[in-house]
């Protein structure tokens, strides 16, 4: 109340000195501008309170000018360094720029995004962005997926809103970054068991790196769906106890990113949301008279052992915990043209055929095999261990397309760009293979520009490795469903599958 | 067990199961033995392959998962190849060469930098081929001593 009393304007934009700092800086130099909102995800309408830190040498000036690239933005006249977001009426998802402006030198700003819904969404319907990625911005995020997830102490009201959760289909269950990790989860969530009452700890590791940490519960909110006391990780630091066992980081690859939980910035997310082909992420594998895995550990005493549990303590993919549309996701974006953008907003839209917003439609069902993956044809050689990653940044896929010079030697830079390429798809349900086109730019080129999401960019993968891994560029413009084994799903195939 | 180190000519599986005791972890580079160590650690069963210019042993565990090695006239393992749910424990299956891939890795630029994320591992070193990839649940790749591969071997067939 006190703040709208002090709003004295609104507008699109909005000019102010800040008091008892000359507005000529004195020969003082502004070096740069943080802006930051909360929250950073508002409904039509909403409001969202955005401050900005002007940094500087000598006698600069503090002050700011505020201005949105949609709805309005207000300033608290005692402190111009806050500003009052109020967001525009929507009926689609919405990124909002905001951007505060040095008066002493406007070629120097900061900028933050903010996601405004649409009031009546779809009770199914979970908004997703590729953006910047997530505070402290210590590293511009590239063609990754992010969402926020609610979640709360099981059966509490004890509940936080996790921003740049990272959307996974190559992955199964919800992972979060500690705040000893420097992740935002500040609520403490309950550690699992095993049965003879020793605390669960996991590790979890993906192509290129692992994570390690608890395995706790929660309840998971995320649109109008809800998954009660589920198994979640939280990651943790490699300084934090219980110590990583051996067994866990030699799983690691040589030339992997390794542990990646000492960061926001090495995990590149605050979290990581996986709702891929399956249940859990083992599975019957880590279930008890099986072979003991490295993948579930009993921690008393800070001292590991790894330990096989059932599927139901096992880190559990969300959306078969949900009491509808629990079969599967639909993943939406729209077309992102050559060049990339700077963001785009999207669904993660939940159940496959459950609801009027997420039939199958014309899409084609590839069935999958038990390990997640389908067969991809391109330029005459079969991949049978080829699949659909959202948590890939880009189409990874053996080829002799140049790779681009040093630092981004690990990207295609194609001789002619666009280079358009066609490939085959085939599911384990078909007969014969369906064409599906892409195209390539020169990845150095992409990077020289503040473009976040790029539909172009593909990089080597070895060819031994038999696989073609369709990363977040092939959801451009299409609607990509993953449907969990397990589960009925449409379509006339059993899933795992994929769909577009 | 030093008698390995010398042994030249091919080695049955049933002459290997002799030398169960041998206490080493099985290592990309070792001897021939070590695919029975390793089928004894990872508690699979064996099955090898006489390709006349390699022996191909698969050992495949009860997950499923499998890890294949591939040992040279010389009696020695100069790729190693894995598939399955989890991927190998890399410093057992590449002894001394893990540190030396690390190594070679780390003069790569790190993640952040090269903003690529859940991609494939590629490490190309004269001494040392190193692969990997996947996803959970699907893990492969391999990896091969480019000075071990004996003649008339296409390295495309490690995998």
């Amino acid at each position: 109340m006190r703040k709208a009393a002090l709003l004295f304007a609104l507008g699109n934009v909005l000019w102010m000195a800040a008091c008892g700092s000359s507005g000529g800086g004195g020969g003082g130099t502004v070096t740069s501008i943080n802006v930051s909102c909360s929250p950073s995800t508002v409904t039509s309408g909403g409001t969202s309170q955005c401050s900005a830190t002007v940094s500087g040498t000598g006698n600069f000036s503090t002050a700011v000018r505020w201005s949105a690239s949609a709805g309005t933005i207000a300033v608290e006249p005692e402190n111009p360094s806050v500003g009052f977001f109020t967001a525009p009426m929507t009926d689609a998802t919405l990124l909002v720029t905001i951007t505060a402006t040095s008066g002493q030198n406007t070629n120097v700003s900061g900028t933050a995004t903010i996601t405004v819904n649409p009031a009546g969404m779809g009770s199914n319907v979970q908004p997703i962005t590729v953006d910047q990625g997530p505070e402290p911005q210590t590293f511009l995020a590239t063609n990754q997926a992010f969402t926020t997830v609610t979640i709360c102490v099981p059966g509490t009201n004890t509940c936080q809103n996790i921003d740049h959760v990272q959307v996974d289909t190559g992955s199964q269950g919800l992972r979060l970054l500690s705040s000893a990790s420097g992740g935002e989860l500040g609520i403490a969530l309950p550690q699992e068991n095993d049965s003879s009452g020793n605390p669960l700890d996991e590790c979890l590791v993906f192509a290129d790196g692992y994570v390690w940490g608890m395995v706790a519960t929660a309840d998971i909110g995320m649109a109008g769906e809800t998954a009660s006391s589920i198994p979640v990780q939280v990651i943790i630091p490699p300084s934090s106890s219980p110590a990583v066992p051996t067994a866990c980081s030699n799983r690691n690859p040589p030339g992997g990113t390794g542990n990646e939980g000492g960061s926001v910035m090495m995990l590149g997310a605050n979290g990581i949301l996986g709702v891929g082909l399956f249940q859990q992420d083992c599975g019957l594998a880590c279930t008890p008279g099986f072979q003991t895995q490295p993948m579930y550990f009993a921690c008393p005493s800070g001292s590991c052992t790894a330990i096989n549990i059932p599927v139901t303590q096992q880190v559990t993919n969300p959306v078969i915990m949900f009491a509808t549309d629990n079969n599967g996701v639909l993943i939406q974006f729209p077309a992102v043209p050559d060049g990339g953008s700077l963001t785009v907003a999207g669904s993660l839209i939940f159940g496959i055929g459950t609801e009027s917003n997420n039939s199958l439609g014309s899409a084609t069902v590839y069935g999958a095999n038990d390990s997640g993956n389908f067969t991809t044809i391109f330029n005459g050689t079969t991949y049978p261990n080829s699949f659909i990653d959202s948590g890939s940044n880009g189409y990874f896929f053996p080829s002799n397309i140049p790779t681009c010079a040093n630092p981004n030697q690990h990207w295609y830079c194609p001789s002619t760009s666009p280079d358009n390429l066609s490939a085959q798809n085939q599911g384990t349900n078909m007969s014969s293979p369906i064409t599906v086109n892409f195209s390539l730019e020169d990845a150095s080129t992409l990077f020289n520009s503040s473009n976040t999401a790029f539909s172009t960019l593909g990089g080597p993968l070895p060819a031994n490795l038999d696989a073609f891994d369709w990363g977040l560029p092939f959801f451009y413009g299409r609607n990509v469903f993953t449907a969990i084994q397990g589960q009925n799903a449409p379509g006339g195939t059993p899933p795992p599958y994929f769909a577009y | 067990m030093k008698l390995l180190g010398t042994t030249t000519g091919w080695l049955s599986t049933a002459a290997l199961a002799v030398l169960l005791c041998v206490p080493a972890w099985a290592v990309l580079g070792d001897n021939a033995a070590s695919v029975l160590t390793d089928q004894a650690r990872m508690k699979g069963t064996l099955r090898s392959v006489d390709n006349r210019t390699y022996v191909l042993h698969e050992i495949t565990m009860a997950s499923g998962d499998k890890v294949r090695e591939f040992v040279s006239p010389a009696g020695v393992v100069f790729g190693v190849a894995w598939e399955g749910q989890f991927p190998p424990d890399f410093q057992q299956l590449l002894g001394p060469w893990y540190q030396q891939a690390q190594q070679a890795a780390a003069q790569n630029a790190s993640p952040e930098q090269t903003r690529r994320r859940r991609g494939p591992v590629a490490i190309e070193t004269p001494g040392l081929m190193f692969y990997a990839g996947g996803h959970p649940r699907s893990f492969r790749g391999q990896a091969w001593i480019p000075q071990l591969v004996p003649q008339g071997v296409n390295v495309g067939d490690i995998r």
